[in-house]
C-alpha cells in the first residue's frame, strides 16, 4: 500500500485519528478457520491417566472443548492398556475417519500422534511432535532449555552460568540462535543441538542482541550497536556478509521475518512513540505496521500463514495482542508477553507473570483458550516455537 | 468555490507544516543526538501505515562514533565498579536523553578520563526498569549507554577508549515495584577497565 497522492495521505491521517480506541475484550479481527471463535465440541471416552490428559491438553490448545456425546461434533474414543488405540468419528454422519493403534515410543507420544491424526483427518496441522525453546532464569543467570511444545521433557542446552536471552529455533534444523553474556557483553551464538557445537555469529563491541533466523534458515536478522547506535542488521547464518538495514537514532529491537523472507518486522520508536515497522530484508524504506487501539507494541512475531502478527503491548501490564500482518486494529488476547506462533498459525506460546516469576502458557488465538505448559523451576520466559 | 477549496488546501498545508515542525516542545537539558531523520511528522502524529517513515540513507551516515574494536572481549579486563560509582547517571522513563541534572556527572567522568590517572578504558553499562519487555529494554539500555558515551565524547573524552553494554532489566539494583525503585534502576554505570 503506497500513499503517493496527498489526498490518500490526508485521508489516512484522518482515519488514523478517527480510529476509536478499543478496550480489552472487544473483538475486531480474530484469526481462525472461517472466522470461528467458538471451540469445537468433542467427546472423549475410554482413555485414562496420562493418555487422557495429553489428549485433553492438545485439543484444548488447538480450539476444542469437551462435552457429552450428544452435543459433540466429533466423538473420540479408544483405550490405552499398554499401547494406545484411538478412533475418531463424526457424530452426525456416523463416519469413523480415524481408527488406529499405536506402538513404540511412549504412551505420551502415542497420545500426541492420535490427536495429530485426528486433526490431519479434518484438514488441520497438529502440534504433537513440535518443540519449544525458552530461557529459565535462576538468580542472576539463566540457561537455554528445549522441551516438547507442552513443556514435557525439558532439558538445558547451556550450562554457562551467564545471562542468556532470546533463544530462536533455526527453521528446518536442530539448531538455536541466542544471546549470551558468556564473554561479558551480549554476543549472538549459533548452537547446533545435534553436534553440541556452538559458535559466535556476532561478537562485535557493544551489545549483540535479538537474533532472528530467516524462514529458509539462510540468514539472521539481529540488533547490533557496534556503529555507535542501536540498529537492525542482517547477515548470513554464520555471521558473514553483515549488512546494516537501519541508521536511525532510535533503538530497534526484537526482529522477526515474514514467512516469504521478504520483510523483517521489528519494534522501534516513531516520533517518541513506540511502533512496529517492517523493512525489506534486502534493505530499503521502513514502513509502519499500524497497531491501532493498543500502545507500546514490541516483540512481534509473524504467523507462518502470513496473515497475522502477534506482539506484546505495554499498557500498565503486558498484553499479548494480534493484528493483521499488514497492520490495522489490534486485538488484546490475554495478559502476558513475548508471544510466538506455533507451526499451525493459531496456537501461540507466551510468558505470563505469576507471583514474581514467569511461566509459559499456550494460547489458542481464535478461542482464547489457554493452558500452562509443564514448568521447570525458576522463571521461564522468551519462548520460541520450532516451525 | 474554487477560492474556498484553495483556502482549504492552504490551511491543511499549513497545519501539516506546523505538525511537522512547530509543535515539538524542546525539553531542557536534552542531549541532541545526531542522526535525526529528515521529513518526520510531528510528535504524536500517527504515521499512516505503508507510508515510508525512515528512508534508509546508507551505512555510517549518522554521525555516531563506532565502538572501539580492541575492547570487544570484556573478559580480558579487570573491572573496577567502585572508582566512578558516584557518577551513576539516572534516566527518565523510557528515555535515553541525558538530563541537565546528570550532566555534571558526565563532565566529571570526562574530566577524569582526560587526567593522567584516568588514562584507562571505560565501560558504560545501560540498565532499565521492570516495565519494558525484555528485548525492548535490552535495546533501550544499550541506547542509554551509547547516549552517555556520546555525551562523554562531547565533553572531550576519547571515544576510542569507551565501550558499552546493555543489561536491559537483568541487573536491577532495587527490586521493589515503586516509582522510586524504577527510577533507581534506570541508569548508566561506569566501569573502569584495566588489562588483566
Amino acid at each position: 500500500m503506497k500513499f503517493n497522492q496527498p489526498f490518500s495521505f490526508l485521508t489516512a491521517i484522518a482515519i488514523a485519528i478517527a480510529f476509536p480506541r478499543i478496550t480489552k475484550g472487544d473483538v475486531i479481527y480474530v484469526p481462525g478457520e472461517a472466522g470461528s471463535t467458538q471451540p469445537i465440541p468433542v467427546s472423549l471416552s475410554g482413555f485414562t491417566g496420562e493418555a487422557a490428559s495429553v489428549i485433553q491438553f492438545d485439543l484444548t490448545v488447538q480450539g476444542f472443548k469437551f462435552t457429552g456425546p450428544d452435543e459433540a461434533q466429533f466423538l473420540l474414543s479408544g483405550s490405552n492398556n499398554g499401547n494406545l488405540v484411538g478412533r475418531a468419528s463424526d457424530r452426525i454422519n456416523k463416519s469413523t475417519f480415524v481408527n488406529k493403534s499405536y506402538t513404540g515410543a511412549s504412551l505420551r507420544r502415542q497420545a500426541h500422534a492420535f490427536v495429530d491424526d485426528f486433526l490431519a483427518a479434518i484438514g488441520r496441522k497438529g502440534l504433537g511432535g513440535t518443540k519449544i525453546a525458552f530461557k529459565a532464569d535462576k538468580g542472576k543467570s539463566g540457561e537455554i532449555h528445549i522441551a516438547d511444545f507442552d513443556g514435557f521433557g525439558a532439558q538445558a542446552i547451556t550450562s554457562d552460568g551467564a545471562i542468556v536471552a532470546a533463544p530462536a529455533w533455526v527453521p528446518g534444523r536442530m539448531a538455536l540462535l541466542y544471546t549470551s553474556y558468556l564473554k561479558g557483553n551480549p554476543d549472538v551464538f549459533s548452537h547446533d543441538l545435534s553436534s553440541g557445537q556452538r559458535r559466535a555469529v556476532a561478537n562485535y563491541p557493544g551489545s549483540n542482541m535479538s537474533p532472528a533466523p530467516s524462514p529458509n534458515g539462510g540468514k539472521v536478522a539481529m540488533v547490533l550497536s557496534k556503529s555507535g547506535s542501536v540498529d537492525l542488521y542482517v547477515a548470513d547464518m554464520d555471521g558473514g556478509n553483515l549488512k546494516r538495514l537501519t541508521t536511525s537514532r532510535e533503538d530497534e529491537s526484537a526482529p522477526c521475518w515474514s514467512p516469504d523472507g521478504q520483510w523483517i518486522c521489528f519494534a522501534t520508536k516513531i516520533n517518541d512513540r513506540r511502533a512496529l515497522c517492517k523493512i525489506p530484508a534486502a534493505g530499503g524504506a521502513v514502513q509502519r505496521i499500524s497497531t491501532a487501539g493498543v500502545s507500546n507494541p514490541s516483540e512481534p512475531d509473524w504467523s507462518p500463514d502470513n496473515k497475522w502478527i502477534v506482539f506484546t503491548a505495554q499498557m500498565g501490564g503486558f498484553e499479548v495482542c494480534v493484528v493483521p500482518a499488514s497492520g490495522g486494529t489490534a486485538t488484546v488476547l490475554v495478559s502476558g508477553e513475548d508471544p510466538t506462533w506455533g507451526p499451525n498459525s493459531r496456537t501461540v506460546v507466551y510468558a505470563r507473570r505469576e507471583s514474581g516469576r514467569r511461566v509459559l502458557s499456550l494460547l489458542d488465538v481464535p478461542t482464547k483458550q489457554t493452558k500452562d505448559v509443564s514448568r521447570i523451576s525458576g522463571s521461564n520466559s522468551q519462548p520460541s516455537w520450532a516451525r | 468555490m474554487k477560492a474556498s477549496r484553495l483556502t482549504y488546501l492552504v490551511v491543511i498545508a499549513l497545519a501539516l507544516t506546523f505538525a511537522a515542525t512547530g509543535c515539538r516542545k524542546k525539553p531542557t537539558g536534552v542531549t541532541k543526538l545526531p542522526g535525526q531523520r529528515p521529513g518526520q511528522v510531528g510528535d504524536g502524529q500517527p504515521v499512516p501505515p505503508g507510508q515510508p517513515v525512515n528512508p534508509n540513507e546508507g551505512v555510517n551516515s549518522t554521525g555516531f562514533t563506532p565502538l572501539p574494536e580492541n575492547l570487544t572481549d570484556l573478559s580480558l579486563f579487570n573491572h573496577d565498579r567502585e572508582a566512578l560509582a558516584a557518577q551513576m547517571v539516572q534516566f527518565a522513563y523510557d528515555s535515553a536523553a541525558i538530563r541537565s541534572s546528570e550532566r555534571p556527572k558526565v563532565d566529571a567522568v570526562a574530566a577524569h578520563m582526560k587526567s593522567a590517572a584516568g588514562n584507562v578504558a571505560l565501560l558504560v553499562e545501560g540498565h532499565c526498569d521492570e516495565r519494558g519487555t525484555e528485548e525492548y529494554n535490552r535495546a533501550l539500555g544499550e541506547r542509554r549507554a551509547l547516549a552517555v558515551r556520546e555525551a562523554l565524547i562531547a565533553s572531550g573524552a576519547d571515544g576510542a577508549r569507551i565501550t558499552t553494554r546493555s543489561f536491559g532489566k537483568d541487573r536491577k539494583i532495587d527490586l521493589a515495584d515503586t516509582d522510586a525503585a524504577h527510577a533507581r534502576n534506570r541508569r548508566g554505570e561506569f566501569v573502569v577497565l584495566t588489562p588483566k
